[in-house]
């Protein structure tokens, strides 16, 4: 099948031309380094199928970090480029473009972002931008569809182009600037009062502020969202639920069917958090304790990534976690990882250099507990008070922080300062916050609920067979004499391996203080990453780079933990 | 009008300057560049972020983040 490449600088609208083409929803954002990884798609090219491919944004052939390396890779395995380059940036589009059309593959270019080139009062003459590039050009606006189909329609007569020929690095820059100049116009801009608010939020003395502002409303937006659709939508369900549950308990009667299915019952009654059955604990966890949490932060999440506000987070910060052997853009990996740690390694190839990668990928294993996990705390912990909950919070921002400024000195390697370009603020598009949102809900409910009937189902089958109090006694030293906590809640933490959402809830029945709960909960977070994150670490960080992670993890953990019991339990 | 040599890093906020050129390495020049920082643009500081944090900048309505150690290494004309 002949294969179609998108290609094109960071946020210029690949993904969403990528999305239309095919009709394969793909993540957008407004912020260079959205798609670290490659997307696949079908679509039907003068009645044959062919396949396309979103390839991650790069300024240049000549990469300077991973997803810029894995862009001119698939480049080489291309049959037809289609070149997105950025309306209202031209100039510094054409660069990538007269490089790819050097090659001498098929292409055309789309023009987009033709909408805010428009407003911005930039003209380009399309007709004259063709002849001198020698392929065709067809303006588009990815986010309306407009263009889209002329696009497709002209991709047919797509040919290697026989105006630009291969040449040096300067002549390229000199060809730039004549095409620039020749065909694109630009009418004379004030500066708005628009521009002067959107600086104070990059500038330090207004944006800090801002920030604490931005990301105080984003966590009580978070809060006040999930709790509103549990109490709106979920509990109001389970009440319904639960008559239906009762009666299958009954017609089942005691036994190993309903030990599976239905677990415990705590006084005749249901108890959603500790029964531990698949049509009890394994819906009710999931479904009604996580997914509104779920659903409340990747809304607000992808309202401030189409914002464009998040570059301006990173250069506010970048001062800070070059401290940590980063650059700014290292928060990038934070915000995602707060919603699942999976996407969050993966968008560590926004960062240069190996050093940087290791431990931006270290320190969000270590510190950053997953939406599903900080549900599960709030669960847990919250009924004994917020302050518990702070504690859990407090400790891995230390964490975070002590074990990044020691990572800077001992790992070896570079740290490049950061260079990025800030994207201009966007009001976000209603339809396409949605769809994101329901995208993220959706791959949480395609993951999440299998693992965590195969963890119940698992947990079951090895009490049954005796293997859980085995481990508990293996690993009572740790526990008990260092850690301060029940033999069992080595239990939770192997289930912990596999979904920790669900090692939180396991932690219940063992009837910890609250003190105890704190120390198991972080240790939770801390000693190792779940299974699905472990996969994408271990392939981007190789075999090496993953053991000394887990080296760190580990290490961390214990003395973390010992720490946490001398002072909340002392020995 | 009378001009003055000055790297990006010596601009106050709020001060402009022409790109005359590039005191670094070939990857370091192409990556300025191909983001729209080149010889013959205005380059107007929009802030320096303090403790050694990095340089906000804007060139041809854009704005670019870049840390002290590339801002350095960008020599600008400065009408005086
Ligand atoms: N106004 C406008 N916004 C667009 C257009 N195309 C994309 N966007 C927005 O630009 C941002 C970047 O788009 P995305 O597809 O993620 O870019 P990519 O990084 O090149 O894949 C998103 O916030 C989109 O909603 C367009 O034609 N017009
Ligand atoms: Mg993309």
């Amino acid at each position: 099948m002949k294969l179609v490449v998108l290609m094109g600088n960071p946020n210029v609208g690949k993904s969403g031309i990528f999305s239309r083409l095919t009709g394969t929803r793909v993540i957008t954002s407004n912020y260079p380094g959205t798609t670290v990884d490659v997307s696949r798609g079908k679509m039907r090219l003068s009645g044959t199928p062919v396949e396309v491919i979103d390839a991650p944004g790069t300024y240049s052939l000549t990469p300077t970090n991973p997803a810029e390396e894995v862009a001119a890779g698939i480049l080489a395995q291309a049959d037809l480029v289609v070149n997105v380059v950025d309306a209202t940036n031209l100039e510094r589009n054409l660069y990538l473009t007269l490089e790819t059309l050097e090659r001498g593959v098929p292409a055309a270019v789309a023009l987009n972002l033709w909408d805010e080139a428009g407003h911005q009062g930039i003209t380009i003459d399309v007709a004259a931008l063709e002849a001198l590039l020698g392929v065709p050009v067809v303006p588009t606006v990815g986010l309306s569809g407009q263009g889209i189909r002329e696009l497709v329609e002209r991709l047919g007569e797509a040919h290697p182009s026989e105006t630009i020929q291969p040449m040096s690095e300067e002549e390229r820059w000199v060809a730039v600037g004549r095409i620039t100049g020749a065909v694109q116009t630009i009418a004379h801009r004030h500066h708005t009062l628009g521009d002067r608010i959107a600086e104070a939020s990059i500038r330090p003395v207004t944006g800090l502020p801002i920030a604490l502002a931005v990301i105080a409303a984003a966590f009580l937006a978070v809060r006040w969202i999930g709790e509103g659709l549990i109490s709106l939508v979920f509990e109001p369900l389970f009440d319904l639920y639960t008559p239906i549950a009762m009666t299958i308990s009954d017609l089942l009667g005691p036994g190993v069917l309903h030990e599976i299915l239905i677990g415990r019952l705590f006084d005749g009654e249901i108890d959603y958090v500790q029964s531990m059955g698949l049509l009890t604990t394994g819906l009710f966890v999931p479904l009604a304790m996580i997914l509104p949490y779920i659903v409340a932060f990747y809304l607000v999440l992808s309202i401030l990534e189409d914002t464009g506000y998040l570059p301006r987070l990173a250069t506010l910060a970048d001062t800070f976690f070059h401290r940590l052997g980063m650059h700014g853009y290292g928060i990038i990996p934070v915000f995602l990882g707060f919603g699942c740690n999976v996407p969050g390694a993966l968008a560590t190839r926004v960062l240069e250099t190996k050093k940087q990668r290791f431990i931006a990928a270290t320190l969000m294993s270590l510190a950053i507990p997953c939406m599903a996990q900080i549900a599960m705390i709030f669960g847990v912990l919250g009924p004994f008070g917020m302050h518990y909950v702070a504690m859990v919070f407090v400790t891995l921002a230390l964490v975070y922080v002590v074990a990044g400024l020691i990572l800077n000195r001992i790992v070896p390697g570079e740290c490049p300062e950061i260079f990025l370009e800030i994207p201009p603020y966007r009001m976000p598009d209603l339809r396409a916050t949605a769809t994101k949102t329901w995208m993220r809900v959706r791959g949480f409910i395609g993951e999440a609920i299998p693992y965590l009937f195969l963890g119940i189902l698992l947990v079951n089958l090895l009490y049954a067979v005796g293997f859980l109090d085995l481990l508990s006694v293996a690993f009572a030293p740790v526990m008990e004499n260092w850690l301060g906590i029940p033999a069992g809640a080595a239990v939770a933490l192997l289930v912990g391996f596999l979904r920790k959402d669900l090692a939180v809830g396991m932690l219940v029945p063992l009837g910890m203080s609250p003190e105890q709960l704190v120390i198991a909960v972080t240790m939770l977070s801390i000693y190792f990453p779940c299974v699905a994150t472990f996969v994408v670490l271990f392939r981007e960080l190789g075999v090496r780079g993953m053991l000394a992670a887990a080296g760190v993890m580990v290490t961390t953990a214990l003395l973390v933990g010992g720490a946490l019991r001398a002072v909340l339990i002392g020995f | 009008m009378i001009t003055m040599e000055k790297t990006l890093l010596d601009l106050e906020s709020g001060m402009r300057g022409t790109l005359i050129r590039f005191a670094g390495t070939p990857g370091f020049v192409r990556k300025l560049r191909t983001i729209g920082i080149r010889e013959g643009k205005t380059l107007t500081v929009v802030t320096r972020h303090p403790l050694g944090g990095p340089v906000v900048i804007e060139v041809d309505g854009r704005e670019v983040t870049l840390g002290r150690g590339m801002a350095v290494r960008v020599i600008v004309d400065v009408a005086t």
